[in-house]
């Protein structure tokens, strides 16, 4: 069995369609679910799959070593959100014992 | 065929599997650890192409740390034990659609265009290119970012420490007659 050429060997194209398609799963994670936690949960896949492109572009494209470092600060980044996002889901937690998006639709009793 | 080929669709496999499954599950703490395996298996990626250090980073970051936060709050989030950790899903099929549409529409874009392709040779990324960039071209950015963790880090504990569970703020305030101490 002999592969036609564009599969046999994974290039550029092959890494992007993954990202896209990383991108598109958190995107309906953030859209659908109603769980505070599995929205960030999507946010997370959302900033991975923009990782994937630039470092994929750093590999193949003009990018060179500036993709690295970019995505070791979206790292950073990630971290930080995540940190804050989820002192604030224990905070909604604790005043309206839900974490449903939904049912947090109020700013100060 | 080669081994490079074999272990990127190896990997591509479980990346969206496990976000596919991450995405679907009815289950919070399944999703989490779906999750955990495509972070993994983007580290491996990140190897592929040749990011040693951002794979490692992604492993320590991503797998060691946000993933174990997120779990601590699936915890403490969740009421009593794991029985009610399900959550609901909402308009299941407009959302697939539209997010359907921008992965084609973004594909469709990637495959289309004419990128200039300049390969990095094998050697060209060492960790000490690496840290020389970072204090040279990226110096204001690595403190900025510095300065960023540390209040991150302020501000996720000065939130989490002062809350209470409601029950136990309502009663103590109740009894007691004293104000409470949540402001």
């Amino acid at each position: 069995m002999v592969l036609p050429e564009w599969l046999a060997e994974p290039g550029l194209n092959h890494f992007l369609v993954v990202g896209a398609v990383l991108f598109s799963l958190g995107l309906l994670a953030v859209i659908s679910r109603r769980n505070i936690i599995m929205v960030l949960m999507g946010i997370e896949l959302i900033l991975n799959s923009a990782n994937l492109n630039f470092v994929a572009f750093s590999r193949y494209g003009s990018l060179s070593l500036d993709g690295h470092m970019i995505a070791l600060f979206v790292i950073i980044i990630a971290a930080a959100e995540a940190a804050v996002a989820l002192a604030i889901a224990l905070n909604i937690y604790n005043r309206f014992g839900s974490v449903d998006v939904e049912q947090i639709s109020e700013l100060k009793d | 065929m080669d081994l490079f080929a074999v272990a990127f669709y190896v990997f591509a496999i479980l990346i969206i599997g496990c976000a596919a499954i991450m995405v679907f599950s009815k289950n919070i703490v399944h999703s989490a650890f779906a999750l955990m395996f495509t972070l993994g298996g983007l580290a491996v990626f990140y190897a592929l192409l040749y990011a040693g250090f951002v794979a490692v980073t992604q492993l320590l970051v991503y797998v060691g740390g946000i993933l174990v936060l997120i779990l601590f709050g699936v915890m403490l989030t969740t009421r009593g034990y794991f029985e009610k950790v399900h959550t609901r899903t909402v308009n299941l099929l407009p959302a697939t659609i539209f997010t359907g549409i921008i992965g084609i529409l973004l594909i469709f874009v990637y495959l289309s265009t004419d990128w200039t392709l300049i390969p990095l040779e094998d050697g060209e990324v060492t960790l000490t290119g690496l840290g020389e960039l970072l204090l040279t071209d990226f110096m204001l950015p690595f403190q900025v970012a510095g300065v960023l963790l540390l209040l991150a880090i302020i501000g996720a504990v000065l939130m989490a420490a002062r809350t209470r569970p409601p029950q136990q703020a309502s009663r103590s305030a109740e009894n007691s007659g004293t104000p409470s101490q949540k402001e």
